[in-house]
């Protein structure tokens, strides 16, 4: 479990923050396609499948 | 009264729509983009009936994709003629944070809105207690409904609101100055993620005043997640996807085939019945041979639409879709696709008309379109018979090891055009060019029983899109290929069958008739054009009677069988009666004596059909999808002049 802590800016931050993750989630990666990428993703309640790029724009605390 | 719905996508909306409209409902285009239009009538009781508009499934209202420019657009512009009176936001009451975002958004358009919380009994099932009331209040007296759509709880009070009348008046908006004057205040990435944190932030504070969350135990979850890891399994999860396909393939070819035939010979008698109980003459040939035929062909394929579609269907609702987009993505990224290609790429297989239509799943609009350009590629159902015949006519049959060769060659023919659709798309990937971002945030639902009541809406849709859109282009291009094969210029065909000797015999007579077909079709403008491209086809190792073959295939592939029984005069039936494969085999040039149909033209042959685009219903369908004639056209070009490319390869290197 973690807390996000930023969306970094990027042409992609916009639809992360569309699709729910904002400063104060809590997150969890649950499991992953082959080859690790994408990964899905428990944003509290929910699954999001984020592609290892577009993961990476998100930190965590 | 025009009233807009507006909601996330997977939010039940269109549920919603269909439950409001039935089957009163209407596609039609906005000007010059490719989104549809769905519009539908809401009839209650005796009030006048109101417009609906089924706006795109979005995330928020800034543009970054054409779904929500439309969505904007609609929205936004007073003088337009689709902007409503009123806006149904419609959201997921189980994620209600997220979905709030798109709420409050609209809300602060300043339009009349209603907000329809739907899905309430998942939320209730994930512990989740929303006070409406209080949801009201807090936006200042916004109408909030609990529905469940799937079964039509709460809906009688959402009718009931739509035809209230409504005073006008002011709205305080949600969040001061993000949306001045029906626009988005600003277009930086980072003013715009500011305002996106700050509306979260708000609605947090916000639902904790109106919903109640209790912990619930996580067993079902945890059953979800077990599924998922074995359907996301590098081994079991592609093994699953590919049974899964088998069964698919499976039933399609089964079940396909007779509702196919039927409609074959339906058409044919009726065909028949107009010859017989009409006065001969032009009107009645064209009915007959022309108009009847050319609808027949363009109702065959609604067999193979209604199925596919079905399992696309069934596999986007219990939520597997999104599995197998999420196991396949990484593996098409390189190719310029996207996981959401996989689907109709494999659909290709079977017909590429149900697979360029099931590629609107995909988002991005560049890999949407590389998707549509080399799907035709893939061996579809219509190319089997040709290489049955030349497969029969020229691969000996010996094995090579275990394996028999006409085997192995019919294999090697599905995998170039799998192998030939990647590379394509790796060409393309290069020469579209593309603002937007590929991108796969995407929610991977819990798996569900699919929602029936929604099927027949959805498969009469996608019938309806193809019969009465591509149907028409279709059918002008069939009668424009009638009226070539039916008739030459000035006299040429009667003098060329008045040339012919009359039968003495019964017996003679059918043989006669079969000749006189021969005779007429290559006298005909096909049969000249057939005769005229003989020189460019010639290095391809083909005779006049295949360029016609050829020609005549672009109204579907599997025509060049058929034809080639009436160019040589015999039954078309070449597995049960031999006589088209042993009068293929007999065929001479006349030149040299050589056999036509040798290894070497029939593999050049059997390459041609593999690359060539000879379906005039795939680009009447990309024609409707990408609403350019650029793209079709280009894909006419392309596809053939591969298809002459590896021909003229094979041939000269085999002859």
């Amino acid at each position: 479990m973690a807390t996000v802590k930023s969306i970094s800016i990027n042409s992609l931050s916009p639809k992360l923050l569309d699709m729910g993750l904002f400063p104060g989630k809590e997150i969890r990666v649950v499991f992953k396609a082959p080859f690790g990428d994408p990964i899905a993703v428990d944003v509290e309640g929910y699954i999001l499948s984020l592609r290892k790029d577009e993961a990476s724009l998100v930190e965590v605390a | 009264m025009k009233v807009a719905l507006v909601g996330n996508p997977n939010s039940g909306k269109t549920s919603i729509f269909n439950h409001l409209t039935g089957l009163n409902q209407r596609v039609g285009n906005y000007p010059g983009i490719t989104v549809d239009k769905k519009t539908g009538v809401f009839r209650y009781h005796d009030n006048p009936p109101i417009t609906l508009i089924d706006l795109p499934g979005i995330y928020s209202l800034y543009p970054k994709s054409r779904d929500e420019e439309v969505v904007l657009q609609v929205l936004s512009s007073k003088e337009g003629e689709d902007y409503p009176d009123m806006v149904i936001v419609v959201v997921d009451a189980s994620n209600l944070e997220r979905n709030m975002l798109l709420f409050t958004q609209v809300y602060d358009l300043g339009l009349p809105t209603i907000l329809v919380l739907n899905m309430v009994d998942v939320a209730r099932k994930n512990g989740i207690t929303i006070n409406h009331e209080k949801i009201r209040e807090l936006f200042h007296g916004t109408p909030v409904f609990q529905v469940i759509a799937r079964t039509g709880e709460g809906m009688e009070a959402v009718k009931e609101e739509i035809v209230k009348p409504r005073a006008a008046k002011v709205v305080i908006p949600f969040l001061e100055g993000e949306f001045i004057d029906c626009q988005p205040a600003t277009d930086e990435t980072e003013v715009q993620k500011n305002y996106v944190e700050e509306r979260y932030r708000k609605i947090r504070q916000y639902l904790g005043f109106a919903v109640k969350k209790e912990t619930i135990p996580s067993s079902m979850a945890e059953k979800h997640r077990k599924a998922d890891k074995i359907l996301t399994h590098p081994v079991f999860g592609y093994l699953f996807f590919v049974a899964i396909l088998f069964m698919i393939f499976q039933a399609i070819y089964a079940w396909a085939e007779w509702p196919m035939d039927l409609i074959d010979t339906i058409f044919l008698s009726l065909s028949q019945l107009a010859k017989e109980s009409l006065p001969d003459g032009v009107f009645t040939r064209l009915l007959a041979e022309g108009i009847i035929p050319g609808l027949g062909g363009v109702l065959i394929f609604i067999p193979q639409i209604a199925l596919l579609f079905t399992f696309i269907f069934i596999l986007e609702e219990t939520g597997y879709m999104s599995r197998v987009v999420f196991i396949m993505d990484r593996l098409m990224r390189p190719f310029g696709l996207n996981g959401k290609s996989v689907v109709p790429l494999i659909s290709g297989v079977a017909c590429a008309i149900p697979a360029v239509m099931a590629t609107r799943t995909i988002d991005n609009w560049k890999e949407r379109l590389i998707t549509i350009m080399v799907t035709p590629l893939m061996s579809c159902s219509a190319r089997l018979p040709v290489y049955t015949l030349l497969i029969a006519l020229v691969i000996p049959d010996e094995y090579v090891g275990p394996f028999n060769l006409k085997g192995l060659a019919l294999m090697g023919l599905y995998l170039i055009g799998l192998f030939a659709s990647l590379l394509a798309a790796l060409v393309f990937k290069w020469i579209v060019k593309s603002k937007q971002k590929s991108f796969l945030v995407m929610e991977l639902p819990l798996y569900k029983m699919p929602r029936w009541n929604s099927l027949v809406i959805t498969i009469w849709e996608k019938i309806r899109l193809f019969v009465f859109e591509a149907g028409k282009i279709i059918m002008a291009i069939s009668i424009i290929l009638w009226v070539l094969a039916s008739y030459g210029p000035g006299d040429r065909m009667n003098t060329a069958v008045a040339k012919l000797d009359k039968p003495q015999t019964q017996e003679g007579y059918e043989a006669y008739e079969k000749q006189v077909a021969s005779v007429r079709l290559a006298n005909s403008y096909i049969g000249i054009i057939g005769k005229s491209i003989e020189p460019a086809i010639a290095p391809l190792g083909y005779n006049w009677q295949i360029g016609i073959a050829l020609v005549t295939s672009f109204a579907a592939r599997e025509v060049f069988v058929g034809s080639m029984a009436t160019i040589y005069s015999v039954g078309e039936d070449f597995e049960e009666n031999a006589t088209l494969m042993v009068r293929m085999r007999n065929e001479k040039h006349p030149g040299t004596g050589l056999p036509v149909y040798t290894l070497a033209t029939g593999i050049s042959l059997m390459l041609f059909y593999a690359f060539a685009m000879q379906c005039m219903s795939t680009l009447a369908i990309v024609l409707r999808e990408t609403k350019s004639w650029k793209w079709p056209a280009i894909q006419l070009l392309y596809m053939t002049t591969l298809a002459y490319l590896f021909a003229w390869l094979a041939f000269t290197l085999l002859k």
